[in-house]
């Protein structure tokens, strides 16, 4: 008997009710890829829809569709309410002190060019230098890097360990006076590294420098308090936390939002224009101009408020769990290797097959009913830290059992026999 | 729906593990590098190209294992042929793979190669397979780099 046999699944510890969660997700139940049933373990990538969700935007078009800000008539006013509603909802959810700090944008890479615009044009400048970390997205990179070269700014880049945790003295010791922002992700996307951002805040501000938190693999796993944090933007999107596509927040300090230029320009964004002048409209509004993505933002409203009904501290709890034992059995297995090993992770795990490719891996798994992200992850430097040019990744959420661990393992085993 | 088990199994256990025509050529005419920036596959292909005909060709890099059995089917097909030919098999093959050109049906010079006509069921998976052909076609177009992205994507091409 070898060591992954001896591996039993374990039972439930905590008292939360996967199934009667599962219950909630019609997705999981209609698709069988290739005759199997779902194991969808691609949630880092995006998450599936709740039926409360759904059901927020079907009311919402049924009964309440209009556009916003305009109309005096009664669906407008329905429609501006439910927006408006959804704002405060984000609010709370982040702990935001006002609710005019919340601005809603098409998703995190939207909210970074945003503040990269809004902040980089009216801040920084020739010489000024931006602090991010090895373990960006290419979302938290690219528009930096777009930012430094037309400003003639420069990009510094604190280091990763081996386990892919930051090295928090290296990143301490890049500050210096020609330091003027720092953009750091909360959890990586690509290792499920948790960041010690509150500490990563704190150093900044001890430099006088603003930062921003890139949340976007972190809102749906743990309970983010942004007073708490005290981070000046923290940013996260709507479809990984079961909310739709095409809906992001950023969340900003009244403060800094205010100073800001505005990032595009059209309606809504505006207090008066003429042909010689504009005035920009107050935050949140100066940044969210044209007709946003309004159902998007009423069921993200949704999406948030269902995850608190179940808890965010026990969301935490499961997928600390599902970590801990799939962990556990993909290191059992012989030739397969986890990149990602820090001590403070999110219930994500990047893993290699020997001598298979990981495209190989994620077609082979799907044949198996498991869905995984397989490639860079949108973080080439991270692979390129590591030497390899991808990874197979397995991203859980609430709704994951421990049995499809099980089934993920059981496909990888079929995947080094087909290779043998 | 294809089994894409039954795909693996025809193409990968013999030329996945023993690639053949791996490696660089010293004596290359032409030289050239396909990149899939989406999923990593990165191949070089060398060729020796006398008069109008592949006297030799090799390739080596980092892929899946469509990608390199179809590098390595490729080389062993073109090895000889005239440019002309191998254009045409470029061309056949990239039909084949986007589901333009239907094996059975349609006339074609293919041959084994058709084991690779399953890959237009994983759209995934379409340019891995396709990747080597693109390079060899670059190759003898002189062409240094070539992507799977932007203006040569086979995928969007055919759509």
């Amino acid at each position: 008997m070898n060591a992954a046999n001896a591996l039993k699944t374990p039972e439930p510890t905590s008292a939360f009710d996967v199934e009667r969660y599962r219950a909630d997700f019609p997705i999981l139940a209609n698709v069988h890829p290739h005759g199997k049933p779902l194991v969808y373990l691609d949630n880092g990538a995006s998450s599936q829809m709740p039926q409360p969700v759904i059901d927020r935007l079907v009311r919402y078009q049924t009964h309440e569709h209009a556009n916003i800000h305009r109309g005096v008539h009664t669906l407008s006013e329905t429609a501006t309410k439910a927006y408006e509603n959804a704002r405060r909802q984000i609010q709370g959810f982040l702990n935001a002190k006002e609710d005019r700090e919340i601005i809603f944008t098409s998703n995190v890479t939207d909210s970074i060019n945003l503040v990269a615009h809004g902040f980089g044009r009216a801040f920084i400048g020739e010489g000024d230098e931006i602090i991010i970390t090895h373990l960006e997205h290419h979302a938290n990179i690219v528009p930096w890097q777009m930012l430094c070269e037309e400003r003639g700014a420069k990009l510094r880049v604190a280091p990763i360990d081996d386990s892919g945790a930051l090295i928090l003295e290296a990143y301490e010791k890049l500050f210096s006076p020609r330091t003027k922002f720092v953009s750091v992700t909360h959890v990586s996307n690509a290792l499920g590294t948790i960041n010690p951002v509150r500490q990563m805040i704190d150093i900044a501000h001890r430099h006088g420098v603003p930062i921003m938190i890139d949340g976007a693999q972190a809102v749906q796993h743990m309970p983010v308090d942004v007073q708490a944090l005290d981070c000046d933007f923290y940013a996260f999107t709507g479809h990984k936390i079961f909310g739709p596509t095409g809906i992001g927040v950023l969340y900003g300090k009244a403060e800094w939002l205010e100073k800001m230029k505005p990032f595009r320009g059209g309606g809504d964004m505006i207090l008066s224009v003429t042909f010689e002048k504009t005035t920009y409209n107050a935050i949140p509004f100066k940044f969210e101009a044209g007709t946003p993505p309004i159902a998007q933002a009423i069921a993200l409203g949704e999406a948030v408020e269902y995850v608190q009904r179940i808890g965010l501290d026990r969301i935490a709890a499961h997928e600390h769990e599902l970590l801990a034992y799939a962990t556990d059995r993909l290191k059992a297995l012989d030739g397969v290797r986890i990149y990602g090993t820090a001590p403070h992770k999110a219930a994500v795990i990047s893993f290699y097959v020997n001598d298979v490719h990981p495209h190989d891996v994620g077609t082979l798994l799907n044949e198996e009913g498991v869905a995984v992200r397989t490639g860079h992850h949108c973080a080439q430097p991270v692979m390129q830290r590591f030497g390899i040019p991808a990874t197979a990744r397995a991203s859980f959420a609430f709704y994951n059992r421990l049995e499809e661990v099980d089934v993920l393992v059981e496909g990888i085993r079929k995947v080094q026999k087909l290779f043998a | 729906m294809t089994d894409s088990k039954q795909l693996y199994q025809e193409v990968i256990l013999d030329h996945n593990r023993k690639p053949r025509n791996y490696g660089k050529l010293a004596d290359a005419t032409h030289r050239s590098e396909g990149l899939n920036p989406l999923c990593g596959d990165h191949i070089w292909l060398d060729l020796k190209v006398a008069g109008d005909v592949i006297e030799s060709v090799a390739f080596e890099g980092q892929s899946c294992a469509i990608c390199k059995a179809s590098a390595s089917m490729m080389t062993a097909n073109v090895k000889g042929k005239s440019v002309a030919d191998a254009e045409r098999l470029v061309e056949e093959f990239r039909g084949m793979a986007t589901g333009s050109l239907d094996v059975a049906n349609d006339a074609n010079h293919l041959g084994r190669l058709t084991v690779f006509a399953g890959v237009k069921d994983l759209p995934s998976r379409v340019k891995c397979a396709i990747l080597p052909w693109h390079t060899l076609h670059a190759a003898v177009q002189s062409q240094a780099v070539v992507s799977t992205e932007g203006d040569n994507d086979p995928v969007v091409q055919s759509a």
